[in-house]
């Protein structure tokens, strides 16, 4: 901690020289944290802890075909399961085509297989009651500013209904709120009584979209999956019954391999930064040679001449990464809080935080590694007579 | 207008800056400048590299948004017109019952054949999941179930192995980019579709978005997912693209049935817009983040050398040189060295990028096979903005070199 | 008692290329506890390298060196400077402060090598300065001092560690008259006041008279080593 003040004073002893390269740490933590929150958001979606208990039967022909209701019963009947839902895609749009919605028609045990959405018993009992009712996330309610007992108009995309209507009304009964902010965009989607979809709709009644199991032994989801899937072996609707988890990560990773994206910029960006970095570094130990002279003759250690010039270099990593990585979370906040939680961005978090660190130290490392080298070896008595 | 004129402003700086060349001070305080890089030649790779990042991630993501504009955009036409059910967004959403599908054909917009019949495709869109090649996940694969109309609306399309599915039969042709992408494809091999195995038997190429489908005989399609005689869409040609008003008029006046009809090209358009908007954002905002960072390496670049040559420019000043060659000649040092790493990062991108194939999930929720084209205006734009930095990067030390007091200089000796 | 520093046939060879260079050849010379030397001897005669020798800032081809009963000619590196922290104090023609650091700081600076706490580091510092007469100049950066003042700091820090040996490489080489009459004054006064052995190259006779005696050399070997062994002072 004593050198502290003595490397402090080192860094800044080129203040333009320095200022500019912080500015272009900055910039590098600053794409960072923008692109590692994007990447979090997608590699985040479907995460949770009550999602390891859960299984998603689906058709094995795809998502978008249907499953019939009779396989209600039978399910439910697979011992390990411990209750049973399923759920209906509807789609649709608030108003304008681009104010597009993720709506499901559900029955009314589905929230209780999701206790990461948080809702007032009251406003589950009006869902049962009410059948026009509809549930909407927290975050939904304030993009359209909706509020409890509200009507509202969905335009179906593609269910119109009995007579060709395509607009659907339904009362918003309840606002559920999910309290982890990494799964914040669960907070977007609208749910309204599978009852009413199935009277009302031109056609698609009479179907599941897809099944949601919650298994007892979170450990014996394979085999239970499996007994799923056994009961319409060769019918013309097979299963295909998989962990929640799993389901979403292969649904996420058909929209782009977002890992390889962000991956290959922050490669380019820190290779590039790397070589900023460690070129200021480089002339930094270079014109300081004498002075490293003197700090050995003075009696500092080869190891401590050598740690000084890397603590240096991590020390302006750290400054500009750490500023870089603060505009970065405010920046994040500003656009969620602009653009609504349904954007995929993370908060900037302590994870983030964690791996930026580790960035800065190691981006530190490797750039003060040669000029600290350099710093190390040099003979006293060369540098001080000037050769 | 003013965004235009700012475009064009690193090309005219540029040039401005180049044409002073003519200028024998200039020409020979930069040629002092020039021959001392070699010495410089690690700070001066900063610049290169900083300046080549920049432009190299910039034209790889525009690049990505282009390929995917194209592939989608060059799938329709002005002379083409798809009908969807009324507010349905794309065609897996869409249904249509079978008296629609024949009205739809008879309106008197729509283009007959040499045989008189109408140029109608009713199509049937459905979605499969496959697994994909090196992966152990399925992913969506398009499905659509055309008539014999299809092959005279699509006249892009050819068969490059195999031949064309037969008429009634469980046999599928597989486009060029989804044969690329999807395990069992090959000719000969059995697909699992609606729980029956069909039989590949050709591939096609149309250079578009049909490349990541798997046609079939729609009656055959229809009969595997229980669909009955109903369709998803009907596809038609036009008289003429200006008949596209009389056309949409004709369907709404008729009251059995509700839908919309637009050109191909303006459906395909909305579908690539939203992707194709949010990389571009995305990409130009990494850019310009990026380019900050780079304009400072560069600028701390050039004020050492601008300081190592502090006795060189200060002797030229005391020898009766102006301060505007200095500048012009710092200014010159920056842009070549700029020039460099645009070209270099362009480089790059385009040897990595240009052709390389990526997919993401449609609007009919299933994978859309593109690849990203690097295109010359892609290019050039990179190099405008490596001029940019450049011109930013080396301004201020050049700046600082002409502002030198001769005195000072001198001194250093 | 035997002396402070014993060199005992010690020779430096420098090998540059194919090029051997012998600087000092079989040089013996002891330094008693207490003695202020001047090292005179044309450029190139191996005055500064054997200076360096004594200071522990490199090591004898041959020979041995005994500093305060300790042999230091076969110490690795980072032993000579941990050595060098508590015995030796060092001032340059140059100076060579940091530009950075205020004088103070500067002074500071080798005891940062020590276990003392922050507030007795500052209060060695400043009790260094007051010696050397810049008390009032403590918060000035080098830059703002002249030459005099500078070289008066460097030997503030040279001292704040209290070393055994002062070792001075031309001290007033870089000063002019008035600025080396009183850095030759400070160092006699730390000589004679608080008994710190000085060992100081220099090439300016004027100089050499504030030591307590006068050693030359020519050609890598002392021309009086055999006078200065018999009859130590």
């Amino acid at each position: 901690m004593k050198y502290l003040s003595l490397i402090w004073s080192t860094l800044f002893r080129r203040k333009t020289r320095t200022l500019f390269t912080i500015f272009s740490v900055i910039a590098a933590f600053l794409l960072f944290g923008l692109l590692d929150s994007v990447r979090g958001a997608f590699a985040n979606v479907g995460h949770n802890v009550a999602g390891a208990s859960r299984l998603i039967t689906i058709s094995k022909q795809s998502l978008v075909v249907s499953l019939p209701t009779s396989l209600l019963m039978r399910i439910q009947a697979v011992p390990g399961v411990s209750a049973v839902t399923y759920a209906n895609w509807f789609g649709g749009y608030y108003q304008e085509p681009k104010n597009q919605l993720v709506t499901e028609a559900v029955p009314q045990n589905y929230f209780t297989l999701y206790p990461e959405f948080v809702l007032p018993a009251a406003e589950l009992r009006s869902f049962h009651d009410v059948r026009t009712g509809a549930i909407v996330g927290q975050s939904l309610a304030q993009r359209f500013n909706w509020k409890l007992g509200d009507k509202i108009p969905i335009q179906a995309t593609i269910f119109p209904q009995k007579g060709g209507s395509n607009t659907w009304m339904f009362d918003i009964v309840g606002i559920y709120h999910v309290s982890d902010p990494n799964l914040k965009a669960e907070e977007n989607q609208l749910y309204f009584n599978w009852d009413y979809f199935d009277q009302a709709t031109q056609f698609g009644g009479g179907t599941a979209g897809w099944y949601i199991e919650r298994v007892a032994q979170p450990k014996q989801a394979d085999r239970v999956a499996r007994a799923i899937d056994a009961i319409s072996a060769n019918s013309d609707h097979e299963t295909k019954t998989q962990s929640e988890d799993a389901f979403t990560a292969a649904f996420v990773s058909q929209f782009a391999d977002i890992g390889l994206i962000v991956g290959s910029i922050m490669g380019a960006v820190f290779f590039t930064l790397i070589l900023l970095t460690g070129n200021t570094m480089a002339q930094a130990v270079r014109e300081r040679i004498p002075e490293l002279a003197i700090l050995k003759t003075i009696g500092f250690s080869n190891r401590s001449v050598l740690s000084l010039v890397l603590a240096e270099s991590v020390l302006l990593l750290a400054i500009g990464g750490a500023v870089g990585l603060a505009i970065a979370a405010v920046a994040v906040s500003g656009i969620r809080a602009k653009l609504g939680p349904q954007i995929p961005m993370l908060p900037v978090g302590t994870q983030a935080w964690l791996r930026g660190v580790a960035l800065m130290i190691a981006i530190g490392l490797v750039v003060g590694a040669l000029p600290a080298r350099r710093g190390m070896r040099l003979r006293i008595v060369d540098a001080l007579s000037g050769r | 207008m003013l965004m235009k004129v700012l475009g064009w402003l690193p090309w005219i700086l540029t040039a401005a800056v180049l044409l002073a060349c003519a200028n024998g001070q200039v020409r020979s305080v930069a040629q002092v400048g020039i021959s001392t890089l070699r010495q410089r030649l690690g700070a001066a790779s900063v610049v290169v590299v900083g300046i080549a990042g920049v432009v190299g991630v910039l034209v790889a993501l525009l690049a990505m948004a282009q390929g995917f504009q194209a592939t989608l955009q060059e799938t329709g036409s002005n002379d083409t017109a798809i009908v969807l059910r009324s507010g349905s967004q794309t065609e897996i959403n869409s249904a249509l019952d079978h008296a629609a599908t024949v009205v739809i054909g008879d309106e008197p917009q729509v283009q007959h054949d040499a045989q008189g019949r109408p140029i109608a495709s009713p199509e049937l869109v459905v979605v499969a999941s496959l697994p994909k090649k090196g992966s152990s996940t399925d992913a969506n694969v398009e499905v659509r179930g055309i008539g014999q109309d299809a092959w005279a609306l699509r006249t892009r399309v050819r068969m490059v192995s195999g031949r064309r599915f037969t008429p009634g039969l469980r046999e599928l042709i597989v486009g060029a980019r989804a044969a690329k992408e999807f395990e069992h494809t090959e000719l000969g091999s059995k697909i699992d579709l609606g729980g029956q195995p069909w039989t590949v038997v050709g591939v096609f190429d149309s250079g578009d978005e049909h490349d990541s489908e798997l046609w079939g005989d729609a009656d055959v399609v229809a009969s595997a997912y229980r669909r009955g005689d109903g369709r998803n869409s009907v596809t038609v040609r036009l008289k003429s693209p200006q008949q596209l008003d009389a056309f949409k008029a004709a369907l709404a006046s008729d009251p059995r049935f509700k839908v919309d009809a637009s050109t191909t090209l303006d459906y395909y358009s909305r579908q690539s817009d939203l992707l194709t908007r949010t990389i571009r954002i995305l990409g130009t905002t990494v850019a310009i983040i990026m380019a900050i960072g780079a304009i400072f390496g560069a600028l701390n670049t050039m004020y050492a050398a601008v300081a190592s040559r502090t006795r060189e420019i200060a002797t030229l000043r005391a020898m009766g040189f102006r301060g505007g060659p200095v500048v012009v000649s710092v200014l010159i040092e920056t842009l070549l060295l700029a020039i460099a790493g645009g070209v270099i990062g362009a480089v790059i991108a385009w040897a990595l990028f240009d052709h390389y194939t990526a997919s993401t999930l449609g609007a009919n929720f299933s994978q859309v096979v593109f690849e990203f084209r690097v295109t010359p205006a892609l290019l050039a734009g990179g190099l405008k903005w490596a001029l940019a930095i450049g011109l930013v990067g080396g301004l201020f030390p050049a700046l600082r070199a002409a502002r030198m007091p001769v005195t000072d200089g001198l001194r250093e000796l | 008692m035997s002396p402070l520093v014993e060199i005992r046939s010690v020779s430096k060879v420098y090998v540059r290329g194919k090029q051997k260079l012998e600087v000092l050849h079989h040089v013996n010379l002891d330094i008693g506890k207490g003695d202020f030397l001047a090292l005179m001897g044309p450029s190139g005669s191996g005055k500064t390298t054997l200076l360096n020798l004594i200071g522990g800032l490199d090591s004898p081809t041959e020979g041995t060196l005994t500093v305060a009963e300790k042999r230091i000619d076969r110490l690795g590196q980072s032993e000579l400077a941990r050595w060098r922290a508590s015995n030796v104090g060092f001032v340059f023609q140059f100076y060579n402060l940091l530009p950075m650091l205020s004088a103070a700081r500067n002074v500071e600076l080798p005891l940062l090598l020590t276990k003392l706490t922050a507030a007795k580091r500052r209060s060695h510092a400043a009790i260094a300065l007051e010696l050397v007469g810049l008390a009032d100049r403590a918060s000035h950066k080098p830059g703002e001092l002249s030459g005099g003042q500078q070289q008066r700091v460097a030997i503030a820090r040279a001292i704040v560690s209290d070393p055994t040996l002062l070792v001075c490489d031309e001290p007033t080489g870089d000063l002019d008259r008035q600025s080396a009459v009183e850095v030759l004054t400070l160092l006699q006064r730390l000589n004679r006041d608080h008994g710190k052995t000085i060992v100081m190259v220099t090439h300016d006779p004027k100089a050499a008279e504030y030591a307590s005696h006068t050693l030359h050399l020519d050609k890598g070997t002392l021309v009086e080593a055999a006078a200065a062994a018999e009859s130590p002072s």
